[in-house]
């Protein structure tokens, strides 16, 4: 070469870039140098192309774009100098990968080199092919790979017998082609070819069933002789590892007994001398050594069972678990995974260890272990080694942690025995580790202790001392400001205190303090903070005495500049004021959550908002009227497909206005289970007069979102006292929230569209003592919205006064009341009352129109209550 | 068993990299890595890594590091990290006899130097083959 021409050394260009002391200078340099290559090819250079490209390589290496230089490759593989060749090859599988087209084009340079007389020409292309090839370069080239497994050179056998691998895992399908050559190679003498031989057939037993079915009856014995016999070797200075003759054939034959042996037993009787010899006379103090005993081990127990094999297995990993290397102990965890499908007592003795691994400073050893512990919890000792979990939980470090937790949790959940037990287990690693806990953890706690009525109490109080000492995690203020909220009461009254407990005394004040807290520290967030209004709200019913105070801390948030807060800081704010009567029963005690439901949806993969707490309401977009009514539907265990069932004329409109599986008891006051809290809902909803003291059986999200949103307040009172309000003007939109809770009607067929024609006045509702009748118009340019003109006429011969007229209609309607005429309704129809409605129906021309009424009225000072359903509305509203 | 990296290569030896010098000395060589195991073993200033499966054998792997450095050490005549950087074509070229397709190869250190060595002479011939051209070129000139 000569050294005045054009372009740098290798070493020279190597020598500048070293040189370079900024990242900017490198640049520099590589640019120059990529410039006079670009010019170089663009020149058609032939002499220095070699040295092109193995600059262009370096380049490469570094992180610079080198695509220019890839039909570099391919000129210099073309050539017919092997110096050439082997640089270009080298280039290609060094800047190609399967994914260039570029490579498509070798195709032909392969397929002549894998025929060349040179028998190193043919280990290049073997070598590029077996690392880079493509499914298409595969199939076309897999002719000459079969061919080569049977060439005179053995270094050419072993390389064919590794390219074939990489074309069996592309193509699986021309696997069958390479199952005859492949055993051929298992018989040779030569340990390269052995070793790639045997590589191949494990392979094949990966990609082919008959493959797998041939080397089984076919070739077991011979393998087990060849292991035999390399096992029994003596000392051969070439292939000498650490004392043991080629530890590599050792592994590989281990690894092809394996696959031979799962789930054959006469397959596996065949290995079983040579398992127990390799397994007893494997030196083990070197790393040869353990990684063939690893192997070994791993055989042991993938194949059919043999007794004596097994204990000699477990007692090796035994001896691994213990050793001090940290990678045999890293090894050993691996094998213990595998070994409890096989025999989990034996791995259950190795727990203590196991559980000193999950301390153990090494962070792989740990997530190891950590995964190892969970495989071993059962029923019986779920107890201490959540205990030992927990208090590592403590100590560990902080990228550990989120691991951690989420793995305690996971057992918590899973093993539980009892109810207290969860809830201090999980009330233990929210204090320590709170902020690491997923939303549906600490939902799912909240269900859980929802769920466990006896034990609310002692929940609560040990909630708030758990908060004295750990309010900086997020997750466990949130469960504790819903507990205080919710069982506010049992926590200043000590109600239902357990032997186990401490003796506590919390003022009223007290709790308001630490929900107060909770609003007005700056590291809560919006969830919290949403929270916290809301248990003061509960509070304010539950600590009459409290509610000054409380009201001036929600007021606080008025002007606050995130709109949930503000929105619910003034709505609550309102109801405090002005809404006293309906306060206790906006806030009554949660109905218990379904457990099942819960659990089922959380399978599912629910969003983590969808919470069953008043969380969950912040999804609502702020200041959209209708939230979304599925939540609801989930947490009242709504199925809108639920077929009627049979059961008294009550139950069954309330079951299809809620499509809720309803007996007739429920109707009265007792349950818990809000699936069937559907009527009692719907009653509690609409009764104002009632009294509060009732089942809990107020759905929580319904209350909340009444809450939430000022107009379904403001709609809900005004089916209560029409009257009352004189200009109250709500949107028709307002009343649609109320309307969302109601759901699963039975839907119509489809009516045909009626525009602005006259409808027959209807009697909606008539018993002994009162008639309902309706008359019906249509403003103009709407066809969706419907006028009503209610007419109550008394047919008694006293007179009804305080007269109240309700209605609730489901979801894909809305409703509208005007304030009614008159409260008195004179006797035997002397007179009448009549009230104005105003129907909007989403679904018109698809379903009718349809409405449940209940209508309070006092005879003599005593109240009588009437229901009804009117379904006989004209078609076509 | 060895992954094809594609275009990413570069952040993907960054992220390695990362990692891998992050651990103590005493920690064991195995990181688990996006789902694949890294190998890792020092030798004075440099790391030697290898991506493998997770039903491949660490230990093992190990071992098949050393093995390679070992030719390396034999190749070069007491290996140096210099000697990496200016030829790292033939380190190549010696990797080449050790893996194919993420597989071992050759289990003997002799077998692979001596296919590297007549490759490499094979190299030589031509090269001095094309000098005697040229010198015989210029005296036709």
């Amino acid at each position: 070469m000569n050294p005045f021409s054009s372009g740098t050394r290798l070493r020279d260009m190597i020598r500048a870039i070293r040189a370079c002391k900024t990242a900017a200078e490198e640049r520099g340099v590589v640019r120059k140098e990529c410039a006079a290559i670009r010019a170089a090819i663009n020149e058609n250079d032939n002499d220095y192309r070699h040295r092109n490209l193995a600059k262009l390589m370096f380049i490469h290496m570094l992180g610079y774009p080198t695509h220019f230089g890839q039909m570099e490759c391919l000129k210099l593989i073309a050539s017919s100098e092997f110096p050439e060749k082997r640089i270009g090859y080298l280039g290609l599988m060094l800047l190609l990968d399967e994914r260039q087209e570029v490579l498509m084009l070798v195709t032909n340079s392969l397929k002549q080199d894998l025929n060349h007389s040179n028998q190193y020409i043919v280990g290049l292309a073997l070598c590029a092919l077996g690392n880079i090839c493509s499914a298409e370069m595969a199939r076309d080239l897999a002719p000459e790979v079969e061919r080569l497994l049977q060439f005179r050179d053995p270094n050419t056998r072993k390389k064919a017998a590794l390219c074939a691998i990489r074309i069996i895992r592309k193509v699986p399908d021309l696997a069958e082609n390479f199952i005859n050559p492949a055993a051929a190679l298992l018989k040779e003498k030569h340990h390269g070819v052995l070793i790639t031989g045997v590589q191949l057939c494990t392979d094949l037993c990966k990609a082919s069933a008959d493959a797998l079915e041939y080397f089984r009856e076919k070739c077991t014995e011979g393998l087990v002789k060849t292991l035999k016999d390399v096992a029994n070797s003596p000392y051969a200075p070439e292939y000498d590892i650490a004392g043991i003759t080629d530890p590599f054939l050792h592994i590989r034959l281990l690894k092809l007994l394996r696959v031979l042996g799962q789930g054959d037993a006469d397959a596996s009787d065949l290995m079983n001398d040579i398992l127990a010899q390799v397994a007893t006379k494997t030196e083990s103090n070197k790393n040869a050594g353990n990684a063939i005993l690893y192997e070994c081990v791993e055989t042991i127990m993938s194949i059919e069972d043999n007794g004596g094999l097994r204990v000699l297995a477990i007692n090796i990993l035994g001896r691994f678990l213990s050793n001090r290397d940290n990678n045999i102990r890293y090894v050993a965890l691996n094998m213990l995974m595998k070994a409890i499908t096989v025999d989990a007592q034996a791995v259950q003795r190795h727990r203590a260890t196991i559980l000193e691994c999950v301390k153990d400073s090494d962070a792989s050893i740990r997530k190891r272990a950590l995964e190892l512990v969970y495989l071993l919890i059962n029923e019986s000792n779920v107890k201490p080694l959540t205990k030992e979990l927990i208090d590592y939980l403590e100590v560990s470090d902080q990228e550990f942690k989120g691991d951690l937790t989420a793995k305690i949790c996971s057992l918590i959940a899973k093993f539980s025995p009892e109810k207290i037990w969860y809830i201090d287990q999980m009330l233990k690693v929210l204090s320590e580790a709170g902020n690491f806990v997923k939303d549906e953890v600490w939902h799912a706690l909240i269900v859980v202790i929802s769920n466990a009525s006896d034990l609310h109490g002692y929940t609560v109080r040990a909630l708030y001392r758990a908060l004295q000492t750990s309010v900086e995690q997020e997750s466990l203020v949130r469960v504790a400001v819903w507990c205080i909220g919710e069982y506010g009461d049992m926590l200043v009254k000590n109600v239902g205190m357990l032997d186990i407990e401490d003796p506590i005394t919390v003022t009223e004040s007290d709790a308001v303090d630490i929900i107060e807290l909770a609003i007005k520290r700056h590291t809560s967030d919006l969830t919290t903070k949403a929270m916290s209004l809301i248990a003061l709200l509960k509070l304010s019913s539950r600590f009459p005495s409290c509610s000054e105070r409380i009201q001036d801390i929600i007021i606080q948030n008025r002007g606050n500049l995130v709109l949930e807060l503000q929105q619910r800081s003034i709505e609550f704010n309102s109801i405090i004021q002005k809404h006293q009567n309906i306060r206790s029963a906006l806030v009554e005690r949660m109905p218990v959550l379904d457990e099942a439901t819960f659990i089922g949806r959380r399978a599912g993969s629910m969003p983590a908002t969808v919470s069953t707490s008043s969380g969950a309401s912040l999804n609502l977009p702020n200041g959209v009227a209708k939230p979304s009514a599925a939540p609801l539907v989930d947490l009242l265990d709504l199925s809108l497909d639920d077929a009627p069932a049979p059961s008294s004329s009550g139950g069954d409109f309330l079951q299809d206005l809620l499509g809720v599986d309803l007996s007739p008891a429920s109707n009265q006051s007792g349950t818990n289970q809000a699936s069937k809290t559907g009527t009692d809902v719907l009653l509690d909803l609409l009764s104002i007069e009632t009294p509060p003291v009732q089942s809990s059986s107020s759905p929580p999200d319904v209350l909340s979102s009444i809450q939430h949103n000022k107009s379904p307040v403001a709609s809900l009172e005004e089916l209560a006292l029409p009257s009352s309000l004189s200009g109250q003007a709500t949107t028709p939109v307002a009343a649609a929230p109320m309307m969302d809770l109601l759901d699963g009607f039975v839907s119509n067929p489809p009516k045909p569209e009626n525009n602005g024609s006259v409808y027959p006045s209807v009697v909606a509702f008539e018993s002994g003592a009162l008639r309902i009748t309706f008359d019906f118009s249509k403003p103009p340019g709407n066809p969706q919205t419907t006028s009503i003109q209610a007419t109550f006429t008394n047919l008694s011969p006293s007179v009804y006064s305080d007269f109240i007229f309700q209605a609730a209609v489901p979801k894909f309607l809305q409703l509208h009341l005007d304030p009614a005429s008159s409260n008195t309704l004179p006797a035997t129809g002397n007179g009448s009352i009549t009230q104005n409605l105003r129907v909007t129906n989403s679904q018109h021309g698809k379903k009718s129109l349809v409405m449940r009424i209940r209508i309070a009225y006092k005879i003599n000072d005593k109240d009588v209550l009437e229901e009804g359903q009117i379904s006989n509305f004209p078609r076509g509203l | 068993m060895l992954q094809s990296m594609g275009a990413h290569f570069v952040k993907v030896i960054r992220e390695l990299t990362g990692i891998i010098l992050s651990r103590g000395p005493k920690l064991c060589n195995f990181v688990e890595w996006r789902g694949l195991k890294v190998v890792y073993k020092r030798y004075a200033g440099l790391y030697f890594s290898m991506c493998i499966d997770q039903d491949d054998n660490e230990l093992e792997t190990l071992d098949i590091i050393h093995h390679y450095v070992e030719m390396l050490d034999r190749y070069f005549l007491n290996v140096c990290e210099l000697d990496l950087i200016y030829n790292f074509h033939k380190a190549y070229y010696i990797l080449d006899e050790l893996l194919l397709a993420g597989e071992l190869q050759e289990s003997s250190r002799r077998t692979i130097a001596r296919l590297v060595a007549a490759q490499d002479s094979l190299v030589e011939t031509a090269r001095e083959q094309a000098s005697l051209l040229g010198d015989l070129v210029k005296q036709a000139m």
